[in-house]
Formats: C-alpha cells, structure tokens, sequence
C-alpha cells in the first residue's frame, strides 16, 4: 500500500496526542498530576490537543472533497472510519471541559476527576477505532490481523507515556515510576511489534494469480499483457511494494534506533540525576518518534493488497 | 445508507454481467465505450489527466488484462483476455467501510454506486475492494465505479434494445451478457449453469454476482497449425547463407529502419 506522508503523520501525532491525553486523565483521577499549575495545564494539555487537532487536520489532506468531512459522522453504524471520526470529535468534549475546570482553578474535585477518565476513555476508544480501521479489511492480509489494533493502542501508549514522563519532569515533578511506566509500555509495543511482524513473514502466500482469475484450472497463469500502459489509481495506490531487504533494513532501524534508542536513553534518565534526566527524557522523546514514523511507514508499505494479483504478482 | 440492505429489504433481483472468457477477443471495445458513455453520463466529468502526455491518469471503470496460461499438456499457451470491473457483490465490504454513507448497494436491483455528491473521497472503499473495480477520478474528487449503466438500463428515452449497458452493447465478440442473475430462469442464469459460470476469488465472502464463464476445453489430438508456425518462421530466420537469404536479411535490416 502506498504509504501517505498525511496518514503516517495523522496516526503517529494524534496517537501520541491521545495517549498523553489518557495519561493525563488518569493522572488527574489518581491524584498524579497537580490541579493547581495552569501552566502544566496548558503546557501538557495543550500539546495532547495540538496533536490530536493537527493529525486530524492532516488526515483531510488526502481527501478529494475535505469541505465534505462532516459526513464522515454519520455511517458510525457499519464503518470503522467513521466510528474514528465519531470518537475523535467526541473526545474533545470531555477533554476540553477537563482544560476548562483545570484552567478555571479549581481544586481538583471528583467532577474533574471524572472528566480526566472521560477522556481517557474516549481516547482509548478513538485509538481503537484507528486501528480498526486497517484491521477490518480482508484484502490486505498484513492488516487483517488481530494484533493490529493493539499495536496501534500499545505505540499510542508508548509515545504518550515518553510524553508524559518528559512534561513531568520539565515541570519538576518528575519521578521514576513515570519513566519505569513508560519502559514498560514500549517493551510491550516492541513486543507485540516483533510477534506480529513474525507472524506476517510466516504466513502462507496462499492466493496465486490463478485463484484471482480463476483461470489456474487450466494450468499455470502469467500476465501477458496489462491493460493499460501507464500505471492507474489502483496500481499507484495498491501496488506500492517495499524491497524485502529494504523493510528488514527498515525494520532493524525502527528496533534498535527507535524503540531500542529510546529505552536506553530511558534508563539513562533514571539513572543520572538532575539535569541528566531531562537531556535523556528529551532524547527519548525523538527516539521514540522516529520508532512509530518508521513502524507506520512500514506498517503502510509492507502491506500487499490482493488487487496485486490481477496485475501480474503471482502470490498474495 | 453504508449499512448493507437486509435480506428482507433485498426484492431478489441480482442485475449484473456473465462474461465469456472463451469469447472475449480483447479488443477494449467494451472499455472504450465505457468510459465514452460515462464521461457524459452518471460518472461524469471521468476526465482523463495529461491525456496525451507522457503519464496520462485517469479513472476507468473497465480494465482488459490478458493473460497466458501454460496449459502443461505438451499444446501452446493459451492466451486469455479478462475484463475486470466491479461485480456488484452481494456482500460487498466496499459499501460497508464508506464513513459517509456515499458507497451504497440498492435494495431494488442490487446495484452498487458511489454518490458523487456527498463522497469526500477518502479512498477507503478502494481498498476494501478486492477486485480493483473503484477509481478515484482525480479531475472530480470522487471515487469512481461501474454503475451497470444505471442511466441506461431504466432510460426510457433509449430504444429498447439500447436499455443495456453500454459495454454489452459494443462488444463485437457477444462476449458480455446482462441480466437478473437472481432469476434462475433468466437468460443469464441459464448461461452459468450450462458453462459452469465462476464467481472471481470467492475466499472474498463478498459474493460477487457477475460470473466469469471458463474458456473452453481446447480440442486435443493433433497439434495445431498455429503452434507448428513458430519453428517454421525459426528455420527461416536462421538462414542458410544463400544469396537470397542475405538479400532478406539486407532488405529486413533497411526496412526495420
Ligand atoms: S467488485 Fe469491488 S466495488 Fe464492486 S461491489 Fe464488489 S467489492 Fe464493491
Ligand atoms: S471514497 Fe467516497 S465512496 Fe469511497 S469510502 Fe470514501 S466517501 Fe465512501
């Protein structure tokens, strides 16, 4: 699949926009972050928004028709898209209530609190919905996985938690528990990433080019001409494919550069005091970016539609 | 309404194409007047960009492959030429994944069409397609398909026998049949039956109604003329050094200038 510069920056921003978002209201309702800093407030809560708001932005890019969008709304019932668009505009309702109270000085009451799961829980929703979107199709066999959605909520985790960690920090609050939830989170996306990425290379190719045309009952079918001499839609959109060596290059990046980068730079941040932290923090927040920039480029690129096989690929 | 139609919300009518894949000839005459009639029509404006540049896109709702088939009994490959275009499924993720309710199969016909009025062109339905069938027209902003000629088949301003899809009607080789595949009894239906129609990669679930008929068993025993052909023009191309054979080999050299 072809990988779209606006998709791979609206998943990975806004996945990293609600996972702080959670984070955040979870940390209001457990007492962890501070009612009284306006400025945390708006420093952390505006940066979960500001993601979110600018990845949803960019997703219209890629549409024909983005004055239209608002129909996205409706077809909650059959489509997993617009379940996504549903759940994203919804959670700004309790999320920026949750702003409002916590700009508005107040104590740090049960409704706040209330309002800090609200928003996690819409985020978390959104963030499954995402994911749905590209688990439901049974075209594309490296996304009709069930551990496609959980990758999208464990990287979604990951980054928000890094996020977390480094606000808290900035903002002399910083404490180890934070860092430690963060590791956990990334062993656990690194970990589903790595079972899921086995499970593609293992998978039986099993559709060849004569199920898609029926025509393998007469024997071993090849293309012979294709119907048109410039590429189409299709082929432009569907037919993008990724180098085998080029992707396991990719791959090792993500790992050792991305989520590996960023959990060493992690436990530096435990470890050094002070100052140290925070630089480590900060490295760890780039590391962890590059991973899920690199992870969904991938993710994108090495998925195969079975369209390809009409088209001369002789396996899918 | 993306929400596929109900069983009982369904009249039983399956419009759609049988296509002959013995017959077919591969001439795109069917592709042509396609997109010549829906660039008028339903599916307008379906302009084509940099048409006659070097890299020319645009959205057809009719695609002809051909294909070569190594039939592995000692006979030549046979070619086969297949027309692709949406197969109006049955169940059809295509419809169900549309966020905005502008992908839709009909409950009356069973017709599926994209609304170009309120499609954003996500591209979505594209992808949940596993027969290549949706174009986004990138002069319109909207994913185009076929719509089984929906302006033709129920137009009262055409003579009866243009009341079908303008595909059907081009095709020089008879090789595009139409009708109610719902009907047992009906032409078409008949058709599949007795040629052992075949629906394309039905692993999908999305029940595809138009049906693809197999080429038909080649008449085995001595080997065709055509495949005797080859060797014949071989010996000729090798030459034997002759003075007539350096003036063919001269007169080829100028000619293929
Ligand atoms: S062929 Fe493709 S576009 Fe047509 S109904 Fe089936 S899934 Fe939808
Ligand atoms: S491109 Fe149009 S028809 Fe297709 S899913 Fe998007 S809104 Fe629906």
């Amino acid at each position: 699949m072809h990988p779209a510069y606006s998709v791979i920056f609206f998943t990975t921003a806004s996945g990293a926009g609600y996972g702080l978002l959670a984070m955040l209201g979870l940390g209001a309702a457990f007492g962890v972050v501070f009612p009284q800093s306006i400025w945390f407030c708006l420093v952390a809560l505006g940066l979960s928004l500001g993601l979110i708001t600018l990845g949803l932005l960019s997703s219209t890019f890629h549409l024909g028709h983005p004055e239209r969008a608002w129909r996205a709304f409706s077809q909650w019932r059959s489509s997993w898209l617009s379940r996504e668009g549903v759940a994203a505009v919804a959670t700004y309702v309790p999320a920026g209530l949750f702003g409002l109270l916590w700009l508005g000085g107040f104590d740090g009451g049960p409704v706040w609190k209330l309002l800090g799961v609200l928003s996690a829980v819409a985020a978390t929703i959104t963030v499954w919905c995402t994911g749905m979107i590209y688990g439901c199709l049974t075209t594309i066999r490296q996304w009709n996985n069930p551990l496609v959605a959980p990758i999208y909520m464990a990287l979604s985790a990951a980054t928000g938690l890094v996020l977390f960690a480094l606000l808290m920090q900035g903002f002399g609050a910083g404490q180890s528990w934070h860092v430690v939830l963060a590791i956990a989170a990334l062993v656990v996306a690194a970990a589903l990433k790595l079972i899921y990425w086995r499970g593609i290379d293992q998978a039986p190719r099993d559709l060849t080019i004569g199920d898609a045309t029926g025509l393998g009952r007469l024997g071993t079918v090849r293309q012979f001409e294709a119907p048109h001499t410039q590429s189409n839609f299709v082929q432009r959109e569907m037919g993008f494919k990724v180098a085998r060596k080029h992707a396991s290059k990719l791959r090792r990046l993500c790992l050792l550069v991305g989520f590996a980068g960023c959990l060493a730079a992690c436990v530096l941040a435990l470890l050094l005091p002070g100052a140290g932290t925070m630089v480590f923090l900060v490295i760890a927040t780039a590391a962890a970016g590059f991973a899920v920039v690199v992870e969904r480029w991938l993710f994108f690129a090495e998925a195969e539609h079975v369209v390809n096989l009409f088209y001369g690929t002789e396996r899918a | 309404m993306t929400s596929l139609p109900t069983a009982e919300e369904r009249s039983g009518k399956k419009l759609g194409l049988v296509i002959d894949l013995d017959t077919c000839v591969g001439c795109h005459a069917c592709a042509v007047s396609c997109k010549e009639w829906n660039t008028q029509g339903y599916s307008a404006p379906l302009t084509d960009v940099n048409a006659y540049g070097s890299d020319p896109v645009g959205a057809w709702l009719n695609r002809i492959h051909s294909y070569e088939v190594d039939t592995e009994d000692g006979q030549p490959n046979r070619t086969v030429h297949f027309p692709r275009s949406c197969l109006h499924c049955e169940e059809p993720a295509c419809v169900t994944v549309c966020p905005t309710g502008a992908s839709y199969k009909r409950a009356e016909d069973g017709i599926v069409l994209v609304n170009p009025e309120t499609c954003i062109g996500c591209k979505l339905c594209s992808w949940a397609c596993p027969y290549g069938a949706r174009e986004y027209d990138p002069s319109h902003g909207v994913m185009k398909k076929c719509t089984l000629c929906v302006d033709r088949i129920y137009n009262e301003h055409l003579e009866p026998e243009d009341r079908q899809p303008a595909c059907v009607r081009a095709c020089p080789a008879g090789a595009r049949h139409y009708g109610d595949l719902g009907d047992p009894d009906s032409a078409v239906s008949k058709l599949v039956a007795e040629r052992g129609g075949y629906d394309l990669l039905p692993q999908s679930g999305y029940k595809p109604v138009n049906k693809y008929l197999p080429p038909r068993p080649r008449r085995t025993g001595t080997q065709p003329e055509a495949a005797k052909a080859p060797k014949a023009l071989e010996a000729l191309g090798a030459g034997d050094g002759s003075l007539a054979d350096q003036f063919f080999k001269w007169a080829d050299k100028v000619l293929t200038r």
